[in-house]
């Protein structure tokens, strides 16, 4: 994995590089000590990461005694499914799936329109008054009423205990607000808006059919955002849902993973030990099959992700 | 919980042309202004009418309800209708023997967290921008970036389970050398500790991201002056990358130090158990357990106000120190 065998595996590129090299101001050699340092503390970072990872992996993949008996490093030993089995045998688990699933898909269609319905029109320059909206806005980042104010709220409106109470109040991000409005504004040329507007062109049919289209890449990542936030969520679910037919999958994954109340009582003590053993390979499936949908996205939207951090970044 | 974000903007100025084409613009702020804007744009108008509402609906009357804080409630008389009893619950806060604990549990773990990540991903940024983009560089970057997507719940118990007494791996490591199983969690000593190191395992490959944009930024004309000095690459480092991600991590520094008395209610909760709460036991978990779990609305609201003023003073005041010793802020 070093540079010499990556070279190696380019041999096209071979040749070129070294004349490069030659033209090069030759690196002295503490640089070279200095580079070997660099990629050693990577390597390890790169370990550190990625060993835990494996080992909750390795073991999901493991027999419950092997898991039991610690016999499980970093690759699956007497390699099973019956953790899996044990996951989706747990009617908890698969309600809790469905429902983090819904909460996922309809939180994220009910942020982005609004995100966006707030964004659009103050990224544009005519409208008058959109500063004192953005500060309206931006004021709700530096203080907030608090954890029992925001309850009584949601209280009032009548959201406790419903799906609802998940989605709408913490629909809006003031963090993607700024990233779509500083998108709108660098993305969609002020010009294309008066050439509409000469056309006969409306606001709103404008934002439909070019702003929408032309603004894809920034809503996918925002709304990427939002789906990874509603998906791994639990605190709102802590507070506001007392029926367990809602609870959200980490909600589940919190009685279960840390609580430990996988619940049913026992006569033989062999079978203890089994449903002890089990319970705890249930564990480690549980972590794997709640974090796959994240982490199956994760490598085709890294970059987007990257690019919305920066949109982001640009002061507004 | 509104979380600031701890990405945050290297400031960057606008084409020229468009700032003049605003400045046109910006005289018609008036009140005729206002009223042909309304009637040219009365749609856009209507389209922000919702998200202005739950503006309104979700941030500011929490805002105005808190002065809960300076009342006894009664669910029957409802807020503003419950009696005035003025510093009374502050008063009480203070004298309650677990206040100083709160307070330095708060702060000691946020300082911690910010001290540990905030030079970790710069390193990290820093340490990738050396070596040439490869099969190499790419894997550590996906790597170390991946933990973030994961949620707190599954980190937390990922922590739980490696360092469980009876199955897990560090254990068993120990074991290995001959060291007796140690409950890493039960022991209060350790809550710390394992608090800021898990999170910086989560966060730190994404919290590189931003430095390695500014590093990016940095013109390669600069190094290449520097290389023909004869400069090495630490001290082109030193001397070239720092210096042009300096505003960046200004801006990073002043924002996580803002954020201190507001550090997660998620995590600390989740790691939370009866053996540890003498080092575990924050603000925002008490506030939790005061006021939903006792029913002491009026008690926690003081308590999360309190915190929130404590915040907001150390924002401001750190940017102000930032901007004088360094000229960078996050506001102007």
């Amino acid at each position: 994995m070093s540079a010499q065998t990556e070279a190696r595996t380019l041999p096209g590129k071979k040749l070129e590089r070294r004349a490069a090299r030659a033209r090069r101001i030759r690196e002295p050699r503490t640089d070279r000590i200095f580079l070997f340092c660099v990629y050693l503390l990577l390597a390890v970072l790169l370990a550190v990461v990625l060993l835990p990872l494996l080992y909750i992996v390795a073991s999901s993949f493991s027999s419950p005694e092997a898991v039991s008996a610690g016999r499980v490093l970093f690759w699956p030993v007497d390699f099973s499914l019956r953790g899996y089995h044990a996951v989706f045998a747990n009617p908890q688990v698969v309600q809790g799936y469905l429902n983090s699933l819904f909460y996922t898909v309809a939180g994220t269609i009910v942020s982005v329109t609004m995100t966006i319905a707030i964004a659009y029109p103050m990224s544009r320059r005519t409208l008058v008054g959109r500063n004192a909206v953005m500060t309206f806005i931006l004021f709700t980042m530096l203080f907030t009423g608090g954890l029992i104010p925001t309850y009584l709220v949601v209280q009032s409106v009548g959201l406790l205990d419903t799906r609802w109470a998940l989605i709408i109040p913490q629909a809006i991000g003031v963090w993607q607000v700024i990233i779509a409005r500083t998108y709108f504004r660098t993305a969609i040329p002020e010009e294309l808006v008066e050439a509409a507007q000469l056309d006969g062109c409306g606001d709103l049919r404008f934002l439909w059919s070019v702003v929408i289209p032309l603004a894809k890449p920034m809503i996918a990542v925002v709304a990427l955002m939002y789906a990874i936030m509603q998906w791994n969520s639990y605190f709102d679910a802590l507070i506001y849902l007392k029926n367990p037919d809602l609870f959200p999958l980490q909600l589940v994954l919190r009685n279960i993973l840390i609580l430990n109340t996988t619940g049913g009582g026992a006569v033989d003590a062999s079978v203890v030990i089994q449903r002890q053993q089990l319970a705890d390979l249930l564990k480690y499936s549980l972590i794997v099959v709640a974090s796959v949908p994240v982490l199956l996205i994760y490598p085709f939207v890294a970059r987007y992700f990257t690019k919305g951090i920066l949109i982001g970044a640009v002061k507004g | 919980m509104a979380v600031i974000p701890t990405t945050i903007p290297p400031p960057i100025g606008e084409a020229p042309p468009r700032q003049q084409r605003r400045r046109r613009r910006r005289e018609r702020t008036t009140v005729a202004g206002l009223r042909r804007s309304l009637q040219r744009h009365w749609t856009l108008y209507l389209l922000m009418v919702v998200p202005l509402i739950w503006f309104a609906v979700f941030k500011y009357i929490p805002m105005s309800n808190a002065v809960l804080a300076f009342k006894d409630y009664n669910v029957i008389q409802g807020i503003w209708g419950s009696p005035w009893i003025g510093w009374r619950n502050f008063e009480v806060f203070f004298q309650n023997p677990v206040f100083w604990t709160l307070v330095k549990n708060t702060f000691v773990l946020s300082v911690y967290t910010v001290a540990a990540s905030f030079p970790l991903a710069i390193i990290l940024a820093l340490a990738l921008n050396e070596i040439r983009t490869g099969f190499f560089k790419k894997t550590v970057q996906m790597v170390t970036y991946a933990p973030y997507f994961i949620s707190t719940v599954v980190v937390v118990s990922m922590t739980i389970l490696v360092l469980s007494p009876r199955l897990g791996i560090v254990n068993e490591g120990l074991g290995f050398f001959g060291v007796p199983a140690v409950d890493f969690l039960g022991n209060p000593d350790y809550f710390r500790h394992i608090y800021v190191w898990s999170d910086v395992w989560q966060t730190t490959g994404y919290s590189a991201v931003i430095y390695l944009a500014a590093l990016s930024g940095i013109d390669p004309a600069l190094h290449e002056s520097a290389k023909i000095d004869g400069a090495s690459r630490l001290q082109r480092i030193r001397h070239v990358d720092l210096p042009g991600i300096m505003p960046t991590a200004v801006i990073i520094l002043v924002l996580a130090v803002g954020n201190i008395m507001a550090i997660g209610f998620e995590k600390a909760f989740l790691l939370q158990n009866p053996l540890n709460l003498s080092k575990s036991e924050i603000i925002a978990t008490y506030v939790y357990k005061t006021g939903l779990l006792n029913a002491d609305f009026s008690m926690a609201t003081a308590i999360g106000l309190l915190n929130s003023v404590i915040n907001l003073v150390l924002l401001f005041g750190v940017n102000t120190i930032a901007k004088r010793i360094t000229g960078n802020g996050l506001w102007s």
